[in-house]
């Protein structure tokens, strides 16, 4: 059995609960609680880094002190005060120190992946996909560097990367997403622990999917990972994501930044499926997921295209976004945002067209069932060199029940009069029609659920690749279970 | 096979039928003709167990089991299948995807095994062969942009996948053309045997030149006013409801 078929067998033996709410014991190394100065040096020792990153994490630290009392509050979201001095800013499992192969890996860590059913190991081999797994604050084990390193890809922890491969860590860390970007992406670059480096040199095609799995398991522990994609000239790369975390009735804090860049010619492919604990039927409980992605465009006709399954989190803040420096290169947003129960998503993209004939698209699938709340919220912005610039825009609410809402919030701003920027946007409900039609065909409520809301979600689902698309796929009917009838 | 007893149902507060008598024995074709409005409809609706359909009197038997007290899907794995007045779209969901589910879905409950996506693919096509369909309806999302026609022979192609044991065809007949009228009559007929039965909803005599009826019955106002043979549609075609309704009247 493939590890992709068993992450389906076991979402198939779900009923309705979150499935990966249990919470491995293991003996965890922190920072003491709350966030000073020294708990960035803390972290920065703990890593062994140089000096260049210290002071950078410091400058970083120095202005999120600045707007502490500044987190956006322009997203449709709402949530108690966040006590940035009682969360932990660093947890990590204790004997498994960045572990030169998965022999040295703690087996209880082991164990907790194969319940996730995330390939490691052989078993990644079967599926052909490279894994880096993140553990709390740590990376644990990134399976076949080897075969990647013939090629010249690396893919590796990134406070391994800064390590091994400095010049490129300070060449592109921070070139997408500055340390002062804002409130959340600030806190990142001071306290990040961990998460993926992945280079991909000329004229390479990555041949297997590269994927990082993450999970937060310390109690009161945030996760701040943060992730760098760098596609050399004329390369390709096609990158997945997904994350989970316990059950526990305090919300958890997950603050990342990804940044991709790719040069001229080159492609990145990013897909996310985000299955954070949502939190209980009542709200209580669930992941912060306040995260900062974007990607640049930097040579010409080279593409970035995000693709995302948002079915967790208790709130979701989050806008993978891409510039368009390069002349004729393409962005993409493929985004399907699940909200149930109390569950609250801000999410969107920003397109900004610099370069000429630059091209995006942006297909938004917001399905909101419950008390959920699901806001569509992006930014279409053509500057005045980007002559011939093209965006389409297609943002579908689809709502479940009368309580939850659907929003779409778009932002254009067009200052090149060759540009020809579209949207569409519509909001429809599961019709009685519908389900009873289902129904009478043989397929249960939630099968019929399932079917509609995947068919209202299939053309960004098929953008994934194929193991991924089922496993969202299902999960999609998971996240959605008890909400009609 | 299917027995209904003094049925009375509500829809919106509304009595709709108001104590229809009805039974199907197995091996049998039965038509169901009236006026518009009689209740043809709203009496499919109940058998396949559609919300808002409340039975207020009466009792609806399914080869021996009490179907009020199912749900529609519960129906529909037993066997009970509803080709619809107006076929429902569902954008998005392919044909295929959507009858594989509901395949094997009623597979399950029978104790079958699943069909995997090569063998259904492979039933599948033997199956629409068989009603001159274009295999390339089978990746076109459920009903959405075929034309009446195409819609209702969907239907048909969908009952056959199904095989169901009693299927209720609600004016399947209307809107085709006359060889896609015969290939529905020929799916129809092919289903005809012991242990099934059909219940035909039309309004035209033309439909019953090919599937010969075992009875006629028209439903007015909410109540089966007559019954007969085949001839009964003849007459019907001749002299229309008035009479009939009239004197039921008195
Ligand atoms: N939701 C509803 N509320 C009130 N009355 C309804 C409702 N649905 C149907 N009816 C009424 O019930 C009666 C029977 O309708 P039904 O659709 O069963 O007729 P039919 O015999 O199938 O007609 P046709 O030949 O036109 O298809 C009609 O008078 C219709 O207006
Ligand atoms: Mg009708």
């Amino acid at each position: 059995m493939t590890a992709t078929q068993q992450t389906i067998e076991s979402l198939r033996s779900l009923q309705g609960d979150y499935k990966y709410g249990f919470i491995t014991d293991i003996e965890s190394d922190f920072a003491p609680k709350g966030l000073n100065e020294d708990t960035v040096r803390f972290i920065s020792a703990k890593k062994e880094e140089p000096q260049w990153l210290l002071d950078w994490r410091l400058k970083a630290f120095s202005i999120w002190q600045q707007t502490q009392e500044r987190e956006p509050t322009w997203a449709r979201v709402t949530y108690p005060k966040i006590d940035y001095q009682e969360i932990y800013y660093y947890a990590a499992p204790k004997r498994s120190k960045q572990p030169g192969s998965l022999d040295e890996v703690d087996p209880e860590l082991l164990r907790t992946y194969e319940k996730l059913g995330i390939p490691l190991g052989e078993r990644a081999a079967l599926a052909g996909i490279a894994v880096d797994a993140v553990f709390d604050s740590i990376s644990v084990a990134t399976t076949f560097q080897g075969r990647l390193k013939e090629l010249g890809i690396i893919f590796c922890p990134i406070s391994e990367a800064v390590r091994e491969h400095p010049e490129l860590v300070r060449r592109y860390l921070g070139s997408v997403v500055p340390y002062s970007d804002n409130f959340f992406a600030t806190l990142n670059s001071a306290v990040f622990s961990d998460g993926s480096f992945v280079y991909v040199p000329p004229g390479v095609h990555c041949p297997m999917e590269l994927s990082t799995y993450f999970r937060i398991n310390a109690k009161n522990s945030g996760q701040f990972e943060r992730t760098l994609i760098i596609a050399d000239k004329g390369s390709y790369v096609s990158y997945l994501e997904g994350c989970t975390a316990p059950m526990r009735d305090e919300n958890q804090l997950h603050a990342a930044v990804v940044e991709l860049v790719a040069l001229e010619d080159a492609e990145i492919r990013y897909a996310t499926v985000q299955n954070w604990y949502p939190g209980d039927k009542n709200g209580k409980g669930g992941i912060y997921n306040f995260v900062t992605k974007r990607g640049a465009c930097r040579g010409a006709r080279s593409r970035i295209s995000w693709t995302q399954v948002e079915t967790g989190s208790a709130i979701t803040w989050k806008y993978p976004s891409v510039i368009l420096q390069g002349d004729e290169s393409v962005g993409k947003f493929h985004s399907v945002a699940v909200t149930n129960n109390w569950q609250q998503a801000d999410t969107g993209t920003k397109m900004i067209h610099i370069g000429r004939n630059t091209r995006s698209t942006i297909i938004s699938k917001g399905i909101s069932a419950g008390h959920g709340q699901n806001t569509y919220r992006g930014l279409v912005r053509i500057q005045a060199r980007a002559e011939g610039a093209r965006n389409y825009s297609q943002c579908d609410s689809l709502l479940i029940g009368s309580q939850c809402g659907g929003h779409t919030v778009p932002y254009i701003e067009v200052k090149n009069r060759t540009a020809r920027v579209e949207h569409e946007a519509t909001t429809s409900k599961i019709s009685d029609d519908q389900l009873f039609y289902c129904r009478q065909r043989g397929m249960s409520t939630e099968e019929a659920v399932t079917t509609i809301v995947n068919g209202f979600c299939r053309e960004v689902l098929q953008n994934l690749p194929m193991e991924f698309a089922v496993e969202a796929q299902k999960l999609l009917g998971v996240s959605l279970e008890g909400s009609v009838g | 096979m299917l027995n209904i007893e003094d049925l009375h149902v509500e829809v919106d507060g509304k009595e709709i039928l108001h104590g229809l008598d009805l039974r199907v024995p197995p091996g049998e074709v039965h038509a169901m003709m009236g006026p518009n409005g009689s209740g043809k409809s709203t009496l499919a609706y109940t058998l396949a167990g559609r919300e808002g359909y409340a039975v207020t009197r009466g009792r609806v038997l399914f080869q021996g089991q009490d179907l009020t007290a199912m749900k529609p899907e519960e129906r529909a794995q037993e066997g009970v299948f509803l080709a619809f007045q107006y076929p429902v779209e569902i954008p998005g969901v392919s044909n295929a995807n959507f009858l594989k589910s509901a395949v094997n879905a009623v597979r399950r409950h029978r104790g079958q095994p699943e069909l995997d996506a090569i063998e259904f693919l492979k039933l599948a096509r033997q199956r629409l062969k068989l009603l001159n369909m274009d295999e390339a309806s089978l990746s076109r999302p459920v009903n959405v942009g075929f034309s009446g026609g195409e819609k209702k022979r969907n239907e048909i192609f969908q009952m056959w996948m199904l095989d169901p044991r009693l299927a209720i065809l609600d004016e399947t007949d209307s809107g085709l053309d006359i060889d896609a009228l015969k290939i529905v009559a020929e799916g129809v007929n092919a289903l005809r045997g012991p242990g099934r039965a059909t219940l035909l909803i039309t309004h035209y005599q033309r439909l019953l030149d090919y599937v010969v009826p075992d009875k006629v019955h028209v439903l007015a106002a909410g109540r089966i006013i007559k019954s007969g043979d085949k001839e009964l549609a003849l007459e019907l075609e001749a002299k229309g409801y008035a009479d009939l309704v009239k004197a039921a009247a008195t």
